[in-house]
């Protein structure tokens, strides 16, 4: 009976890491989270906490390269701000970084949005009290808890749709972001912006505030510095009613917050070439340019030491930056022969 | 709360854990108060109803039960002083007190489900009649079905007629009672229990038989196999083509004609193999509903084996107390005289034949498609009756009754004859129901399924796989089923097969069962009923 009940659970762990989706050569947005637990080293001056806007607009190994910061993105598509407390809360069981950096746009949600972006800020995480807590806060109606627990109950279906992707990453993935960042090198420049349309209530919900409250005092509790972004995506529209709410939070409660939208001359972005997709996202040149910008910004503000010298470190962030540019010129050469980046062909630019 | 939801399932763990740890003497308590939590699952205004039954009934067989009591008293009392017409008329005079009493109870307990089931069909046929004279219409009440009121009705009602009777002494702790009706696992889709097979099992305690709970654990998967992996799956297929019937005729009328009663067999017999087998886990026995009624060889033979407990309960509540009731008698005398004794004896049986069909029909659902439907039934039934003699004449003339081709041929007849019936159990109506049906014989569009019209249903070739092998493993479990349990067949192989076999359910559930995200939460089938 035992040795059958043993057959069985191995069994349906082999099912369930074959089944579950690997994020590899498509949607690589959902294989962002779990890259973070398997770092060697989780030692980190600054994390970044946020949706695309941090995973596509800051890049590390800039913030390495130009400054000697530490850093790495725990970001994830939509993500919420629940996903980004309770993220936060399962990376200081690990570490405790000099600074973690919020990007705000996420106030705009106050209730849990959809499947697969759950998913995809949940299932990377091991189990945990804080992976529990996020799961109860995030999903939506036509979920299940156990799911989470159990992700062979959500994806039993795949059956018919494994390729070798699935057989070949069921135990072991590759590396597809670059300490958080997801690279894109291809450019799609602005043309229009689409209008902001009017609200009914611009105010930023309590539930997000609760959040917010709690991304405080957690940081405090901790010793860390909160610091507040809005970094420079074009849209979605971040109105002036909000910005003015989140000045207002941070002053109250001694914080920076830094609304990158305004400083864009200065960093030198030009929404012609910096962006991939039309004013989203910045393409690898605007991350880089407001990686710059901000890395400096942090070592004025914070302190922070440069580690180049530690050489165990920089033994290990040479290979990182090695992998950054043989992946920048796979890419390079992917858009000049096929004129497009294949990982990113088939999906929408969208969150 | 869905038997294959997974709040269910813990729910059942938890009841399990601790009815083998509380005395046994207490088991019975637990089951009536899980049985409550199940119910008040599908609201607090059903808890309501399903109590006012419990309540009337007991009440109400405990009156006819101390008329019992006062009737035998009374005659042993009397038993040197009474002349047995006096005793004779006693006991017509208490008969008549508990006739009124179980009239009484009868007209509460089938009103209630009478009114929610059927007012609303009432009002539509009234609304009908009403518009050819352009009167104003009657709006429709706001009332939703509680969950298995056919069942729990059937069965309270089963029981008072039986104290009424005198079968058995009516049960006198409340409690007792109101578990008899309300036992979790029977109440959404039955089987219909009787108090005497039921009754005295859910009272006495049980010790952990780990054959019975094994056993129930595997008749419980094999419900959910049966449900998740074939009925769920299959049931996109049928939807799209009854759905739309514009769009879906000629062969496709036939290919739903066959996927809904692949659906209705899964989703049904699967609902009562998790019933079944969840009550044995409890150490509790209920009654098969089933018995491989595809497999039949006439229609009659089919109603044996395919809903048993309703069949028979509508042949002891029903059918034998209108074939015997006096005006039946008097309709029996008058047609005798009349028609001749041959002719003559047939009219009262046929007319509680038709009787008993249109009340199975409307039990079934409150509309058009289902009066229809059981009197299809009946009519087959009745003709084939009639045919007998042919059919002997045919078997003394060509000696094929125990041929196989002839019994196949039989076996495919009957399916395919109860698939016809049952289409009027597909279609939004009446009419449409025959239309697409005689489609199947006007718009000849084989073809079309094999041009892409297959994977035109909402099934992919993935599902298609999936449903061939699970038909496959449904149908050679039924083969094996003939020579007994196929649980005890397989207990008598090795410990590495019975082992082997219940992983391969319990992995193939997991895998291929339409549940989920992407499928939608399917209830049973029965539980509308």
């Amino acid at each position: 009976m035992a040795i059958a009940a043993l057959i069985t659970i191995v069994i349906l762990i082999f099912l369930q890491n074959l089944l579950m989706p690997k994020y590899m050569s498509e949607i690589l947005e959902g294989a962002l989270i779990s890259e973070y637990y398997s770092e060697d080293i989780k030692d980190h001056d600054v994390i970044f906490i946020g949706d695309c806007e941090v995973y596509e607009n800051f890049s590390p190994i800039t913030l390495w390269k130009e400054y000697g910061i530490t850093s790495f993105i725990r970001g994830s598509a939509q993500q919420l701000i629940w996903h980004s407390y309770y993220l936060l809360e399962d990376t200081l069981k690990y570490e405790k970084p000099d600074v973690v950096v919020f990007n705000v746009l996420s106030m705009m949600y106050d209730e849990p949005q959809n499947e697969a972006y759950n998913r995809m800020a949940l299932d990377g995480m091991p189990l945990s009290l804080s992976k529990l807590k996020s799961i109860k806060a995030s999903m939506v109606e036509e979920e299940k808890f156990i799911t989470y627990i159990f992700p062979i109950l959500r994806y039993h279906s795949r059956w018919d749709e494994l390729s070798g992707e699935d057989f070949k990453y069921m135990f072991k993935k590759d590396k597809i972001t670059h300490n958080g960042y997801l690279m894109r090198v291809d450019v799609k420049p602005v043309t229009t912006i689409p209008r902001a349309r009017k609200l009914p209530n611009y105010e930023l919900s309590d539930i997000c505030y609760d959040y917010l409250k709690k991304m405080t005092a957690l940081c405090k509790e901790n010793d860390i510095e909160l610091v507040l972004i809005k970094a420079p995506s074009i849209y979605p529209h971040w109105y002036d009613e909000w910005d003015e709410q989140i000045e207002d939070y941070a002053s109250e409660n001694g914080l920076l917050y830094i609304n990158f939208l305004k400083y864009t001359d200065e960093i030198g972005i030009d929404f012609q070439t910096d962006t991939y997709d039309a004013g989203l996202h910045l393409n690898l040149s605007g991350a880089e340019k407001l990686t710059k910008y901000f890395g400096k910004l942090l070592s004025d503000e914070f302190n922070l030491a440069d580690r180049r010298d530690d050489e165990q470190l920089s033994k290990v962030w040479i290979e990182k930056e090695a992998f950054y540019i043989d992946i920048m010129e796979k890419q390079y050469a992917e858009l000049e022969e096929l004129g497009y980046i294949k990982a990113f062909n088939s999906k929408k630019n969208e969150e | 709360m869905l038997f294959t939801s997974y709040n269910f399932i813990l729910f059942l763990v938890v009841l399990f854990i601790i009815y083998y740890l509380i005395p046994k003497k207490y088991q019975w308590m637990l089951l009536l108060l899980g049985s409550f939590v199940f119910y008040s699952y599908s609201g607090w205004d059903n808890v309501a109803y399903i109590t006012v039954t419990i309540l009337a009934t007991y009440f109400v067989s405990l009156k006819i039960g101390q008329l019992y009591e006062q009737q035998d008293s009374y005659i042993k009392e009397n038993k040197g002083s009474l002349a047995r017409e006096d005793r004779k008329k006693y006991k017509a005079k208490i008969n008549a007190k508990q006739k009124k009493y179980l009239l009484l109870c009868l007209l509460f307990d089938l009103g209630i489900l009478a009114v929610l089931k059927y007012t609303n069909f009432v009002i539509s046929n009234i609304n009908s009649i009403g518009n050819l004279f352009k009167a104003t219409e009657i709006s429709f009440l706001d009332i939703a079905l509680p969950m298995g009121i056919s069942f729990y009705t059937f069965q309270s009602v089963g029981y008072l007629v039986d104290v009424y009777r005198g079968k058995y002494a009516p049960e006198k702790n409340l409690g007792k009672f109101a578990l008899f009706v309300s036992f979790f696992p029977q109440l959404v889709q039955g089987p219909i229990s009787r108090f005497d097979d039921l009754g005295e099992q859910l009272y006495a305690g049980h010790s952990f038989d780990y054959k019975n709970v094994s056993f129930g654990i595997q008749r419980i998967l094999w419900g959910f196999f049966k449900k998740l992996v074939i009925a769920d799956r299959i049931l996109v297929g049928v939807n799209t083509i009854t759905q739309n019937p514009e769009t879906y005729q000629g062969i496709y009328v036939f290919l739903g004609m066959i996927f809904y009663a692949v659906q209705l067999y899964a989703d049904f017999t699967g609902g009562i193999d998790i019933t079944i087998g969840i009550a044995q886990v409890f150490g509790i026995e209920l009654k098969e509903n089933f018995q491989r009624p595809f497999f039949s060889k006439s229609i009659v033979e089919y109603w044996r084996r395919w809903h048993i407990t309703m069949g028979t309960w509508f042949r002891d509540y029903v059918f034998y107390p209108v074939s015997i009731s006096s005006p039946m008698l008097k309709l029996s005398k008058f047609s005798r005289k009349h028609l001749g004794e041959k002719l003559g004896k047939k009219v009262p049986v046929y007319l509680s034949t038709i009787i008993v069909w249109s009340a199975t029909g409307i039990w079934h659902g409150a509309s058009w498609n289902f009066i229809v439907w059981g009197l299809l039934n009946c009519l087959v039934i009745i003709v084939s009756q009639e045919f007998e003699p042919l059919y002997a004449k045919f078997h003394s003339k060509f000696n094929v009754r125990h041929n196989f081709f002839f019994r196949l041929f039989q076996v495919a007849r009957t399916f395919l004859l109860m698939c016809s019936i049952r289409i009027l159990d597909c279609y939004r109506n009446v009419g449409i129901s025959f239309k697409m049906y005689f489609s199947m014989f006007t718009n000849w569009n084989f073809g079309e399924i094999f041009n892409g019209g297959l994977l035109g249903l909402g099934l992919k070739k993935s599902d298609y796989i999936v449903l061939i092998f699970g038909i496959i493993i449904m149908t050679v479990f039924s083969l094996i089923q003939r020579k007994g349990s196929v649980r005890e067949q397989l207990t008598e192989k090795s410990d590495v097969l019975q082992y082997a076999v219940g992983i391969a359910l319990f992995v193939s559930i997991i895998t291929f069962g339409a549940y989920g995200i992407g499928y939608d939460s399917n209830q049973f089938i029965y539980n509308q009923f």
